[in-house]
């Protein structure tokens, strides 16, 4: 029999911004699969152009209400890069720490709000509040002390205000800084317990063979600059992406798709960055992988959800150690002369790799730039995975099948809004 | 009794702002402009006996009706308060709440029937008008 089918989810729940998914099957072949995204374009690098190179971090954060600080450090990254100015020491550890918060916060929002309900049944974390109040509460917590952590270095959490090129605007004193120590300690040991607990979640059989793609750092697990490297051997500095990738426009989705010039999709991401960096995770955040059952790489998609809640770990930890050694910076910023040049700047925001290139002139205006978001560089994994998964599975009752997919687009917790600079589905059965 | 007025809403979005108006005008009682995230207003209203939360709204009603909602009643109505562009918008976390034992012993949640929420944009005349009249009702009650 090979009657067709059709799955449409039209607006996908649990994912920031608008998209959709669309599974068209004729008996158990795949015809058509489309993760789209319908979020309308919002035309950010073009705002940019004529605008000062310093107004690139104020300009960019605001693609992002959960993940601002990763628009911020990729955007100075890549003017300091122009100007050719590097920030070191003290500074640099500042700019690391406020990040720690930003994975703090948006990885406790998406593990306990927007993933969890998926392996326990509930429809949302508010029907799943009732029957796990005690988890749900410390989710909050948690969010709250990532949260904390970015008020103090940025003014504020939601689109900091401290934040500029060559550093910040005031840095903190180490008392303010040393009263966050008692909650980053709490978190820690939560994000140990929460590790046992999601540990235990019933996850598909499922892997994929990907090419992991993160940024690598010498002696330190990557967050705010590195090289980019992948798992089949990609070692490139942050100014040769365009050699290595391209993007795309499909007409299904408001977001460039990203591939390798050298074919296919890649994947970036907690997954990523653990399989290329997990030697380089802090003791207590490798402990707490070890415990949870992670290998040194984990190639199914549905336990990111461990690896976020180890990088969760790894945040706090990495957040207690700066903390430890600060000393306040003699100035809160070094200044930074625009010249005629093109910078290139990347960091590791909660979702992946996020890509800046900005051309500017010799006063300092912004000629062109470009913006590659995660969620952008990961909607063909993301449909790769839902081809892969759907084999196997055609025996499903369409709401069944339906509850799967969408879970499984979840697992890389898509960040529309960002990628539009998406989520309705649809399984059609035919 | 602790009483408590906390208006929701985006300052630069035109009819968006209602509520944090409201809060802004209010003498009766200590009124919070909240522009951030929902799930914090667990925390600002942690300890107090009664709280006003002023939202904008979308029913369809005319624009500047005043809608009241005793949320300790039961779930809120679906799809009448604005929603959140990251996800999580007042109702969701007024569940929450519910959820969670964390509601205020009373909350009272008033949402006005607002028009024009274009960036940048002013309060439309009938919107200007529910603020004073819910300032009122809030002062004088």
């Amino acid at each position: 029999m090979s009657a067709e089918r059709e799955i449409a989810v039209d607006y996908l729940a649990r994912v920031e911004g608008e998209g959709a998914m669309y599974l068209k099957l004729k008996g158990d072949v795949v015809e058509d699969l489309k993760f789209k995204i319908f979020e309308p374009p919002r035309f950010f690098e073009a705002f940019l152009v004529g605008r000062r190179f310093s107004e690139a971090p104020d300009i960019t954060a605001r693609i992002c209400g959960i993940c601002p600080i990763a628009y911020q450090t990729s955007a100075c990254n890549a003017m300091e890069h122009a100007a050719g100015v590097r920030i070191t020491s003290g500074l640099r550890d500042l700019r690391r720490l406020i990040y720690c918060g930003e994975w703090i916060e948006s990885h406790a929002l998406h593990v306990f709000f927007l993933h969890a309900p998926d392996f326990l049944g509930y429809e949302s974390a508010i029907a799943m509040a009732s029957d796990f109040p005690e988890r749900v509460e410390a989710g909050l917590r948690l969010k709250k002390i990532g949260n904390r952590l970015m008020s103090v270095l940025g003014g504020r959490e939601i689109h900091p205000i401290n934040i500029r090129v060559g550093g910040f605007y005031r840095t903190p004193t180490r008392a303010e800084l040393e009263a966050l120590v008692p909650d980053l300690e709490w978190a820690l040991e939560t994000a140990a317990d929460t590790a046992r607990w999601v540990a235990g979640f019933p996850f598909p059989d499922f892997e994929r063979d990907y090419e992991f793609v993160a940024l690598q750092h010498p002696g330190e697990y990557a967050i705010q600059e590195g090289r980019i490297g992948s798992n089949r051997g990609l070692d490139i500095a942050v100014e040769d992406w365009g050699e290595h990738f391209e993007e795309s426009h499909v007409a299904w989705s408001n977001a460039l798709h990203a591939r390798l010039k050298t074919g296919g999709s890649y994947h970036v991401g907690p997954l990523a960055r653990y399989a290329l960096n997990s030697d380089r995770l802090t003791p207590r955040a490798s402990e707490i992988a070890e415990e949870a059952g992670l290998g040194a790489v984990c190639t199914n998609p549905f336990r990111s959800i461990t690896v976020r809640v180890v990088e969760i770990a790894f945040a706090c930890e990495e957040a207690l150690r700066l903390i430890d050694g600060y000393e306040r910076p003699p100035r809160p910023h070094v200044e930074v002369e625009p010249r005629d040049s093109v910078g290139f700047g990347a960091s590791e925001a909660p979702r992946g790799l996020l890509y800046h290139r900005y051309d500017i002139d010799g006063e300092g205006a912004i000629r062109a730039a470009h913006i590659v978001p995660p969620t952008s560089q990961n909607q063909l994994s993301i449909e790769d995975d839902l081809r892969a998964y759907v084999p196997g599975r055609t025996h499903l009752p369409d709401h069944e099948l339906q509850w799967q997919l969408e879970q499984a687009i979840r697992c890389y917790d898509p960040c529309i809004s960002c990628a539009t600079h998406f989520l309705d589905l649809t399984v059609e059965r035919g | 009794m602790r009483r408590l007025v906390i208006g929701v809403g985006n300052p630069d979005r035109g009819d968006d702002g209602a509520g944090l108006e409201v809060a802004g005008r209010v003498r009766s009682a200590p009124g919070i402009r909240h522009d951030n995230g929902s799930y914090e207003l667990m925390d600002l209203w942690e300890g107090a006996d009664e709280v006003i939360l002023v939202d904008a709204a979308r029913s369809g009603a005319p624009v500047g009706t005043i809608h009241c909602i005793e949320a300790n009643e039961g779930a809120l109505p679906g799809g009448l308060l604005a929603t959140s562009s990251h996800s999580v918008g007042v109702a969701e976390t007024v569940e929450l709440a519910r959820s969670l034992g964390r509601l205020p012993p009373r909350l009272l949640i008033y949402g006005i029937e607002v028009s024009d929420t274009t960036i940048g944009g002013p309060l439309s005349p009938e919107v200007e008008r529910a603020i004073d009249e819910l300032v009122g009702v809030i002062d004088g009650a």
